[in-house]
C-alpha cells in the first residue's frame, strides 16, 4: 500500500518539475491537471474502510482538478491567443534547479520533523512541502496570468497532500468545503482574467503597473 | 439555535437578490436584510444563547464581542448603498447586491466558527465574494486591483490552510484525534507537539495576517481600497479585517493553551509594530486619499496586533478598538467616496478645494481623519490610550516609543493630505462631476451616523459592550 502511495506522490512531484521546466502554457496546464488527478486517487488508497463520502470527494477532486479547471484555463488560453511563456522573471533552467533544490530541502526538513510511525516511511510530508514550494516559485516568477494560476493550483495541491495526513480525523465536510472553495476561486480567477484580457489586451501581468506608490 | 439566522438571513437574501427582476428596487433588499441582521445580533448581544458542546458554530463570547459591530457596520453601509446605487444607476447591480448581501452571512459564519476547518472555508468564501465588489466600477485599474487581491489573498489563505493542517497534525502527533475543533485543541493543551505547533502558528499568522493586512503581507490593501467603492472599503476595513483578527485570536488561544504564549506575544508585538512603522512611512508620502485610508487601516491592524500581544488588558482594549476603528473607518470611507465622486479624481494634484465643492462631506472627512488619528473626544482615542497603558505596564520602552512615534507620524501624514484635498482652489474640471453628484441626504447621513457612533463609543461606552469584551478577554486569557 505505502509503496503504491509513494510511487504516486513521486509522480506528483515530477509533474511540478515538468510545470517548472516547460515554456509551453498547455503543458503547464496539463502538468497541473495530471498532478490534481493523482491527488484525487490517493484518498482511495489511504482509507481502510469503503465510505461513500470518500469516493465522492475523490471523484469530485479528479473531476474538478483534472477536467473542469484545466478546461477553463485552456479556454482562457484560446481566447487570449497565447501559447508560450516568453519572458519569465526567472529562466526555466534556474527554476527547475530551484524546484530540485526544494525537493532535497523538503526531504531534509521532513526527516527532521517529528512524524507518527505510520507516516515515517511515507513521502507525504516531503512531497507536500516540495510541491508547495514549486507552486510558489511558479506563482512568483512567471509573468503570464495563466502560469500564475497554475502555480496557485500546484500550491493548493501541495497543501492537499499534507491534508491527507489528517484524512482519518478531519471531517470530510471540511474537505468538500475546501474543494468547493477552490473551484469557485478558479472560476472567479477565470472571469477576472477574461476582463483583464479585454481591458489591457494582454494576459501579461507585467503590464498591470498603474497601481503603485 | 437563533444564531444560525445570522448566517442564513443574509445568504437567503443574497439568493433573492440574484433572482430579483428589477434593477431599481433590488438595492432595497440591503437595508431590510441588514436591519433584520442587526436586530438579531443586538438581541443576542443582550441575551447570549448557551453554547452547545461540539457545535460547529456558536455565539460564544468572542463572537458576541465582535459580531454586533460588523452587523451595525453593514446596516449603515446598506442604508448608504440604496442612494449610492441610485446615483450610479448606469452600472448593473445584480452581482454587486448579491455579493454584498452574502458578505455579512459569511462573516457571521466565520466569526462564529468553532472549528478551524470551517473557519477557513468561511474566510476563503468571504475573500471570493469580495471580488465582484472590488471591480464594481469596471475600470482597468479596478481589474488590476482585483487580480492582485485574488493572488495575494489567495496565497495567504492557502498558507493558513497549511497552518490549519499543521495544527491538526500537532494534535495527532501528541496523541490527540487530529480534530480541528477549537475546544478539543484547547483541551489537549500542552499535549500538542511543539515543533508542529510553532509551524502552525507561523503559517496561520502569515495567512490570516495577509487577510487582515499586516505588513509585510499588506500589499493588496492600497490597491483594493483605492479602487473599490467607498462602502466596500468600509466593509472590508471594518468587517473582513476584524474577522481575520478574530481568527488570529482563536488560534492564539490554542497556542497559548499549549504553553507557547511567549512565542505568540513576541511575534504579534513585532508584526504589529512593523505594520505601524510601514504604514506611517507610506502615510507621509502617498498623494492619493483613498490609498491613504488603506495605509491607515494597516496602521490600525498593527495597533490591534500590539493589543493582542499584551495579555488580558490588551485584548480587552483591542476588542474596544475593533469597535471604534470599525465605526470611524466607516465614516471615513463613505465620506471619502463622496469626495472621490465629486472631485472625479483621488490624488492631491487633481482634487483640491473640496470644502467648496462638497462642504458637508469635506467636513465629515476632516472629522473622521481627526478621529482615526486618535484625537479626543472620538472613540479611537479612548481605545488606543488603553492599549498604550497596557504597553507601559510591560515596561518595554522601545516598543512604547515606536508605537507613539508611529501614531505621531501617521497624524502628520494624514492631516497633510486631508487638508490638501479640502483646502485650496477647486480645479475647473471638478465642477461638472460635483454638479452631477450633489450631496444628497442619503450619502451624508450614513457617515454622520458612523461618526456619532464613534463619539458615543468613546464618551459613553455601554456597559453591555464592556461586559462582552471582558467575557471575551477572559475566554482568551484565563489568568489575568
Amino acid at each position: 500500500m505505502s509503496g503504491a502511495m509513494n510511487l504516486l506522490i513521486g509522480l506528483a512531484m515530477g509533474f511540478s518539475l515538468v510545470a517548472l521546466a516547460s515554456s509551453r502554457l498547455p503543458s503547464v496546464i496539463s502538468a497541473a491537471a495530471f498532478q490534481g488527478m493523482i491527488l484525487g486517487i490517493l484518498p482511495l488508497l489511504l482509507e481502510e474502510k469503503f465510505h461513500w463520502l470518500v469516493v465522492a470527494v475523490a471523484v469530485g477532486t479528479i473531476a474538478v482538478k483534472g477536467f473542469v479547471i484545466p478546461s477553463l484555463l485552456r479556454r482562457a488560453l484560446r481566447a487570449a491567443n497565447i501559447d508560450r511563456e516568453m519572458e519569465p522573471l526567472l529562466g526555466f533552467v534556474p527554476s527547475l534547479l530551484l524546484g530540485a533544490a526544494a525537493i532535497i530541502g523538503a526531504a531534509a526538513i521532513g526527516a527532521e520533523l517529528p512524524l507518527r510511525p505510520e507516516h515515517a516511511k511515507s513521502l507525504l510530508v516531503p512531497g507536500s512541502f516540495a510541491t508547495v514550494v514549486s507552486g510558489f516559485i511558479l506563482l512568483t516568477t512567471r509573468a503570464k496570468a495563466i502560469s500564475q494560476v497554475c502555480g496557485y493550483l500546484i500550491l493548493e495541491n501541495g497543501i492537499y497532500l499534507f491534508g491527507l495526513l489528517l484524512i482519518n480525523s478531519t471531517p470530510l465536510l471540511v474537505e468538500a468545503g475546501i474543494l468547493l472553495d477552490l473551484t469557485v476561486a478558479v472560476f472567479v480567477i477565470g472571469i477576472i482574467m477574461d476582463r483583464i484580457q479585454r481591458e489591457f489586451d494582454t494576459l501579461d501581468t507585467r503590464k498591470l503597473t498603474s497601481l503603485r506608490e | 439555535m437563533k444564531e444560525i439566522f445570522l448566517i442564513a438571513i443574509p445568504l437567503l437574501a443574497a439568493g433573492a437578490a440574484f433572482v430579483w427582476p428589477n434593477e431599481r428596487t433590488r438595492p432595497w433588499l440591503l437595508p431590510v436584510t441588514a436591519g433584520l441582521h442587526s436586530l438579531l445580533a443586538l438581541w443576542l448581544l443582550a441575551s447570549p444563547p448557551p453554547l452547545a458542546a461540539d457545535a460547529w458554530f456558536g455565539f460564544d463570547p468572542l463572537a458576541r464581542a465582535v459580531l454586533p459591530m460588523v452587523s451595525l457596520l453593514f446596516l449603515v453601509c446598506a442604508i448608504y448603498g440604496v442612494t449610492y446605487l441610485r446615483i450610479r444607476a448606469e452600472r448593473k447591480n445584480r452581482v454587486f447586491v448579491t455579493a454584498l448581501l452574502a458578505m455579512p452571512g459569511l462573516l457571521s459564519l466565520a466569526l462564529q466558527a468553532q472549528n478551524l476547518g470551517l473557519l477557513w472555508v468561511a474566510a476563503e468564501a468571504s475573500t471570493l465574494v469580495t471580488i465582484p465588489l472590488l471591480h464594481f466600477n469596471g475600470t482597468a485599474r479596478a481589474f488590476e486591483a482585483s487580480w492582485k487581491y485574488l493572488l495575494i489573498c489567495g496565497t495567504g489563505i492557502a498558507m493558513s490552510l497549511l497552518g490549519s493542517f499543521c495544527l491538526g497534525y500537532a494534535s495527532l502527533y501528541g496523541g490527540g484525534s487530529g480534530d480541528l475543533a477549537f475546544a478539543t485543541l484547547v483541551k489537549q493543551g500542552t499535549g500538542l507537539s511543539h515543533p508542529w505547533l510553532v509551524a502552525a502558528w507561523v503559517l496561520l499568522l502569515a495567512g490570516y495576517g495577509t487577510k487582515m493586512g499586516l505588513a509585510p503581507m499588506h500589499t493588496w490593501k492600497p490597491d483594493a481600497y483605492g479602487e473599490a467603492p467607498g462602502m466596500v472599503g468600509a466593509l472590508m476595513a471594518g468587517g473582513l479585517t476584524s474577522m481575520a483578527f478574530v481568527a488570529i485570536l482563536r488560534v492564539k488561544q490554542v497556542v497559548d493553551a499549549a504553553g507557547a504564549g511567549d512565542v505568540t506575544q513576541r511575534t504579534l508585538l513585532a508584526v504589529g509594530l512593523f505594520s505601524m512603522l510601514v504604514a506611517a512611512l507610506f502615510l507621509l508620502g502617498t498623494p492619493d486619499f483613498k490609498r491613504m485610508l488603506a495605509y491607515s487601516s494597516i496602521e490600525q491592524m498593527g495597533i490591534l496586533a500590539v493589543g493582542a500581544a499584551l495579555g488580558g488588558a490588551g485584548i480587552w482594549a483591542a476588542l474596544f478598538h475593533v469597535w471604534t476603528n470599525g465605526m470611524t473607518k466607516g465614516s471615513l470611507f463613505l465620506s471619502a467616496g463622496n469626495l472621490r465622486r465629486a472631485a472625479g479624481a483621488q490624488t492631491a494634484d487633481k482634487a483640491a478645494g473640496m470644502a467648496w465643492r462638497s462642504p458637508v462631506s469635506a467636513g465629515l472627512f476632516i472629522a473622521g481623519i481627526l478621529a482615526v488619528t486618535a484625537c479626543p473626544p472620538f472613540g479611537p482615542f479612548f481605545s488606543e490610550i488603553k492599549i498604550v497603558l497596557a504597553l507601559f505596564k510591560t515596561r518595554d520602552t522601545l516598543a512604547a516609543t515606536v508605537f507613539l512615534g508611529c501614531l505621531l507620524f501617521a497624524f502628520f501624514g494624514m492631516t497633510r493630505l486631508a487638508f490638501a484635498i479640502v483646502d485650496g482652489r477647486p480645479r475647473a474640471g471638478a465642477r461638472k462631476s460635483s454638479e452631477r453628484f450633489p450631496e444628497l441626504p442619503g450619502v451624508i447621513a450614513p457617515p454622520l451616523l458612523f461618526l456619532s457612533l464613534s463619539l458615543w463609543l468613546g464618551l459613553a461606552t455601554p456597559s453591555l459592550l464592556r461586559d462582552s469584551w471582558t467575557a471575551a478577554a477572559k475566554l482568551l486569557f484565563p489568568t489575568p
